[in-house]
């Protein structure tokens, strides 16, 4: 039990990072936390693959003399897709929290919610 | 922050090298690790650099939104525009064997020219983004 | 050539042109670039679903890489019925768009407004085009991306916090179907849909892909707006300009219907699905999504969040259709969907009709407008009747499936619910008619004359698709059975 639990830590710290993340997310009001939580979350996902993708023993995946195994270089071109999606998510999303701190002067939620119900 | 004289040396001397390792990490990208998206991070935030230093308005004297802007589409449309080739020399799109006499230096060829796009579009945006952010708090 | 590369195009002109439109200059060219693009998408987009009938799939190899190691476009019958859906609605939004688009975003922002436009019709062809499902995550994410920012362009500030609250809830979304993806990814090797289809029957009974299975059915059910997944629809429709809501509202759900349909039918096993409570579920979410946002619906006071949350209701509707698991269900689903993005588009644009002339479309302000604007509310009864789903409508034929497929099964609640949500629609649209034509005009409102002729083109074109659907079915319903045969779901 213990070394199942053990010979897969990998996949225990991307769940970790990932229940970290989604859970500031939900329960941060700060715009910019939540931000925060999201790119936790998503980077948890992309350790997903990159683990999912080591051969054990496997070398990087460039073509070498004296090499047989090599570690699967898909999910790393994935993941590299991954990540610009998320930059560009990223982006968008700080781009938005600035609009919305100049329309309402606020990036708290609670407050924001204040403003469009006391209007 | 202008009167600082050791950061401005300092930059100046670091500037011309992320240049070139840009540049290296773009057109070796096809011999070892690197490529377009990398290089035009790199190129990028040399610029970004600079202008952190010497101002905003310095830096878009180097490089003008308008002109990255037309950079950012330009690159989408390098890329874009090799599909087209290949489509039109005979092949699928994004075929590169078509485009040279080999099947290996068509490939090469191709993976150069897309790559470049992919540099010139990621360096252009990602100064965009950085123009937008740091422009905003401007009268 | 163009016979050979017709599936590829149909994607990389929009992903072209948005670039370029980026760049126009201020004006009027932004616009007819946009219309060009997607009037001839239409034209292959139909080409292809003509092409597919008569000779099959077609399959087109990316960069020459043979399948299942390079990316595959592979059109079957569904592929390109939702290609043309998407293509048709964005050929009737684009000329609607121009005058909508000049009065409400700033002008500066036009070229940009349209390139986004276009980079999500781009995400939305991809998303029906690729047979590779690591693509499909692509361009979902290029499609939800530029929605973000589109919706963002709206006028009130509100526009902001819900394109935000969107981004946040379709990110998590794209992010679940990531991890699902990954999941399949790795007891399968393979990310081509049709090779993932032959492999995954010798792996069904592995826990991973049983958690894969259910991160993609909740990442794709948030995109979709699935009832209890639905929160940030009413607020983007709500919010987003005109433009926007009409082209998503006709689309973007339509399309997560699509990839849930190919992940459900295409990908897994007939069994494995079976084996789950997948159907029960999808049967139980649609009809509580039908009754709880109809009764939403009718409390509303903003039109368009009126008809947001009509929205919720209709996608409960289809889903019901999947939830059947049967070829009549599934076939009801389909035909929903095209019918749904008739009647919704037509509605929409109405009320950006409404919008263009009075500012604002809450109910107190359009009061007695009916004599004023007699072509918009025209528009309106009809595409509302179409809505509730009188004979005659396009509605009728898809409640008409649905009932039959829910009939098939004896699942009489189905058929209860279906039957209340229609009663639901009658009184939300009720009350629109109601204060359009038999309450007074307001004083302010005494001058406002009928909405420009380019408005109202566009919207009547949809008016006629539902009545014309309503009386001939043989487009859609013949399309919609040869789907559903594809998807190899036999009659139970």
């Amino acid at each position: 039990m213990m070394d199942y639990i053990i010979g897969h830590y990998n996949y225990w710290i991307a769940i970790f990072l990932m229940m970290v993340g989604f859970y500031i997310v939900i329960s941060r009001g700060n715009l910019v936390k939540k931000i925060i939580g999201l790119n936790i979350f998503q980077v948890s996902v992309f350790l997903l693959y990159i683990t999912m993708s080591t051969v054990k023993d496997g070398a990087a995946p460039i073509i070498t003399e004296g090499v047989k195994l090599y570690s699967n270089p898909l999910p790393h071109v994935l993941i590299l897709t991954a990540i610009v999606v998320g930059v560009a998510t990223t982006a968008l999303a700080l781009a938005l929290v600035i609009r919305i701190k100049e329309a309402y002067g606020t990036i708290e939620e609670d407050e924001i919610h204040e403003q469009d119900h006391s209007l | 922050m202008k009167h600082n004289l050791i950061l401005r040396v300092t930059a100046k001397t670091l500037i011309p090298p992320i240049i070139i390792f840009a540049l290296y990490v773009q057109f070796h990208g096809d011999f070892g690790p690197g490529g377009g998206f990398q290089a035009g991070v790199i190129l990028s935030a040399a610029i970004i650099l600079y202008s952190l230093l010497f101002g905003l308005d310095a830096a878009e004297k180097v490089i003008t939104p308008t002109v990255a802007r037309i950079l950012a589409s330009l690159g989408v449309l390098i890329y874009m525009g090799v599909g087209f080739a290949t489509v039109l020399l005979g092949g699928n799109y994004l075929d590169y064997s078509v485009l040279a006499d080999t099947q290996v230096a068509g490939q090469h060829l191709g993976i150069l020219l897309v790559e470049l796009g992919v540099g010139v579009t990621v360096c252009s945006v990602m100064l965009l983004i950085f123009f937008a952010f740091a422009g905003r708090g401007r009268p | 050539m163009i016979v050979k590369h017709l599936s590829l195009l149909l994607v990389m002109l929009p992903l072209a042109a948005a670039p370029i439109v980026a760049v126009l200059p201020r004006g009027r060219l932004p616009w007819v670039v946009g219309l060009i693009v997607a009037s001839s998408c239409a034209i292959l987009a139909s080409t292809q679903l003509s092409m597919v009938l008569q000779s099959g799939v077609i399959s087109y190899e990316l960069g020459g890489w043979a399948p299942p190691w390079g990316i595959e476009y592979r059109i079957d019958a569904v592929n390109a019925f939702f290609a043309l859906l998407v293509s048709i609605i964005a050929a009737i939004t684009l000329p609607y768009a121009l005058l909508s688009v000049e009065k409400e975003i700033p002008e500066h922002q036009i070229p940009l407004f349209y390139s986004a436009f276009l980079l999500c019709f781009a995400g939305l062809l991809g998303i029906t085009q690729t047979g590779d499902i690591f693509n499909v995550f692509v361009f979902l994410e290029i499609s939800s991306l530029s929605s973000y920012a589109l919706i963002s362009l709206g006028k009130q500030r509100q526009a902001l916090t819900s394109a935000y609250q969107y981004l946040i809830m379709g990110t998590i979304g794209a992010t679940f179907y990531l991890i699902g993806v990954g999941l399949l990814y790795s007891q399968t090797g393979t990310l081509n849909m049709a090779d993932m289809a032959a492999l995954l029957p010798q792996v069904t009974e592995l826990r991973t892909v049983h958690t894969g299975f259910a991160f993609i059915l909740i990442g794709i059910a948030l995109k979709l707006a699935l009832f209890p997944l639905h929160l940030w629809l009413p607020n983007a429709y709500t919010y987003a300009p005109t433009v926007v809501t009409v082209f998503l509202a006709a689309t973007a759900t339509k399309v997560a219907v699509y990839v849930m349909l190919r992940i459900l039918f295409t990908i897994f096993p007939d069994g494995f699905v079976a084996s789950t409570p997948t159907g029960d579920l999808f049967i139980l979410l649609g009809i509580t999504g039908i009754i709880v946002a109809s009764i939403y619906a009718i409390y509303q006071t903003d039109i368009k969040r009126l008809l947001a949350y009509s929205s919720v209701a209709q996608i409960g509707y289809m889903v019901l259709g999947i939830g059947f698991a049967s070829a009549t269900g599934l076939m009801a689903s389909m035909i929903h969907l095209f019918n749904h993005a008739l009647m919704k588009g037509a509605l929409f644009m109405a009320v950006g009709a409404i919008i263009y002339r009075l500012g604002i479309c809450r109910m107190d302000n359009i009061q007695g407008l009916g004599k004023q604007m007699p072509w918009t509310f025209a528009a309106i009864t009809i595409a509302g009747l179409s809505l509730v789903g009188v004979p005659g409508t396009a509605g009728f034929i898809s409640k008409w499936y649905l009932v039959s497929a829910a009939l098939e099964q004896q699942a009489w609640v189905s058929v209860a619910a279906i039957l209340i949500g229609s009663l639901l629609a009658v009184v939300y649209i009720g009350k629109i008619i109601e204060s359009l034509y038999f309450k007074p005009v307001s004083e302010t409102n005494t001058t406002v004359k009928e909405a420009p002729l380019f408005l109202l083109l566009p919207t009547w074109v949809l008016v006629v698709a539902n009545i014309y659907f309503g009386l001939n079915t043989e487009l859609t319903v013949g399309v919609a059975e040869h789907a559903a045969q594809v998807m190899g779901v036999v009659a139970k």
